[in-house]
């Protein structure tokens, strides 16, 4: 409890009182008002830039991954040869750390020399230059994202395995396809799975930090401004704790708030059992 | 109607076998071509067309990347940093979770709510207030921040151990501690006897986890330490990435050795690991 309180409760408080005042490192303390929020809104173009690369980047590599991570694991939910070691092999990437994982793929996206550049060359399409492109880096983003998609993978394999047989019996008694049985078994019965995803998904897609400080020092041109590097860059690199403290609390509304309608809208199609009955 | 369905699901299950074996390639080749990477000289890297074996392997890389960057002392002050935060954040998590799951007191669930809402928090939210406090108290360029916040129940994954730890400690009959009562066992006792005992699963799962947050941190080292020769193994391959960007024998067979530990600690308790998500992930 006194941890919480002085650890979570207390820094909460402190920002908030920080975000309204101007306070840098070592300079005085004065209060405000709403002026960090106006100036935020209003002339502070690279807030508003580096808000449009993190939504962009979570509204996209969230429904991509969860659909990725669903049909694998879909794939993955039968007996079959080495079944054990291929989920080992699809859940190891999101094992690794992602401070190396970060070094691994800015190898893998080297546009002379790395992996994604020769498989392209080897079906016969052009070379991309990845993160070192203001349009491409984003997408680039995505698809590592992509790659270490274990941990929602896990959650879908064991809301899969949480479905009894009888019903897929019951179906196929009824002269039911794979697809019926996806379609109307599955997928309702997987929905709780996917909203936990989507909610965790949420939260971490709009903290990401470690790739851009290693990978892109938010660039080119902030095209990988992620916001949280943004509050770094300005707490720590310019020194405005009180404005950085703002960008913050930003941050918070806009996952609040993305947080908040995902629960609103679940009642339309997250399925629960117990309400069926 | 059974045979005929299956007759006819043969095609589709070849191809779904095939579809999958596909992707678990495809998902492998970056670390190939990583270890590949890692133990080729400068020269052969850049070959063109690229080549798959290295010849000869240049397992000098390994030796050379551990001198270049203070592998040792990174690695040591990584271990001491994440060991102290484990213990801090096992012993304190699982209590707090006993006590929000298992003992009865005014507001528990007001105040887990509460606990549970502090989870979509950003960390750059706290971290500068934090900052400024370790300041006034003198931790910058100390360990302190980074390994006591854990010691309360919160630092890396705090929060969300806690919500793991309740979430299992919930499933286990509470008959068992009555009878623990019965016999005059004060609730510490049982919270040690009966209730970790029968948790492993769950532990292991946070220890794992927690592991990989506190190993992987690079966030707080960032902003707390600033001596080179109290770096962690995180900070230290960024800053070995900026310093040598070019090196990519060197950066490859680094990354690898950051990558090894966490792989050895996941495949020693993968078993329990993923048991542990299973039975506690999902349920509310």
């Amino acid at each position: 409890m006194v941890g919480f309180i002085v650890w979570v409760a207390g820094p909460i408080v402190a920002s908030l009182v920080f975000s309204f005042s101007t306070w840098n490192a070592g300079g005085r303390f004065r209060f405000v008002g709403l002026e960090n929020y106006l100036r935020m809104a209003r002339t502070d173009k690279l807030f508003w830039k580096s808000l449009l690369v993190t939504t962009y980047y979570s509204l996209t590599s969230i429904p991509l991954t969860l659909l990725f991570a669903f049909a694998i694991a879909v794939l993955l939910n039968r007996k079959v040869i080495g079944i054990s070691l291929f989920r080992t092999l699809l859940y190891l990437p999101s094992v690794a750390p992602s401070v190396a994982v970060a070094m691994l793929w800015l190898w893998l996206f080297n546009p002379d020399f790395g992996l994604l550049n020769y498989l392209l060359q080897l079906v016969g399409l052009p070379k991309l230059l990845w993160i070192h492109d203001e349009v491409q880096v984003i997408p680039s983003f995505i698809l590592m994202n992509i790659w270490r998609m274990g941990g929602p993978m896990v959650i879908f394999l064991a809301a899969l395995q949480g479905i009894p047989a009888s019903l897929y019996e019951a179906a196929e008694l009824d002269g039911g396809g794979w697809w019926s049985k996806l379609r109307y078994i599955t997928l309702p019965l997987s929905t709780p799975a996917f909203f936990f995803n989507a909610v965790m998904g949420i939260i971490s897609s709009f903290q990401v930090f470690n790739e851009a400080y290693i990978m892109t020092d938010g660039g080119p041109n902030n095209g990988s401004l992620f916001l949280v590097y943004y509050v770094y860059l300005n707490a720590f690199r310019y020194g405005r704790m009180g404005y950085a403290s703002t960008l913050a609390w930003a941050l918070f509304v806009v996952i609040l708030l993305l947080t908040l309608f995902m629960f609103r809208i679940s009642r339309n199609w997250v399925y629960y059992e117990a309400k069926g009955r | 109607m059974r045979p005929r369905a299956s007759i006819a699901s043969i095609p589709s299950r070849v191809l779904s076998y095939a579809l999958l074996l596909l992707v678990v390639v495809l998902f492998s080749l970056p670390f190939v071509w990583v270890l590949r990477s890692s133990l080729m000289s400068m020269s052969e890297i850049f070959q063109l067309p690229p080549r798959w074996i290295p010849a000869p392997f240049a397992w000098q890389n390994y030796i050379e990347a551990v001198i270049v960057i203070p592998f040792g002392r990174y690695f040591l002050n990584s271990m001491v940093v994440v060991m102290t935060t484990l213990l801090g954040s096992v012993l304190t998590c699982s209590l707090a979770g006993f006590s929000f799951s298992r003992l009865r007191w005014r507001g528990r669930d007001t105040i887990f709510v509460v606990l549970l809402t502090s989870l979509m928090m950003p960390y750059a939210v706290t971290l500068i207030p934090t900052f400024v406090l370790w300041k006034y108290l003198g931790g910058i360029n100390t360990f302190m921040p980074l390994v006591v916040p854990s010691w309360f129940g919160t630092g890396v994954g705090g929060v969300f151990n806690i919500f793991l730890l309740r979430q299992f400690f919930l499933t286990i009959p509470f008959e068992l501690d009555e009878a623990a009562y019965m016999d005059g066992a004060p609730p510490l006792a049982v919270y040690w006897f009966v209730v970790m005992p029968l948790s492993t699963p769950v532990l292991v799962a946070v220890i794992v986890t927690t592991f990989g947050w506190a190993w992987n941190d690079l966030l707080s080292p960032l902003v707390y330490l600033i001596d080179s020769n109290k770096f962690t193994l995180a900070i230290g391959l960024a800053e070995f990435n900026s310093a040598y960007s070019i090196q990519w024998d060197l950066l490859m067979a680094a990354s690898i050795i950051v990558i090894l530990p966490v792989f050895a600690l996941f495949f020693a308790l993968q078993r329990f690991f993923v048991q542990g998500i299973v039975l506690t992930g999902l349920k509310g």
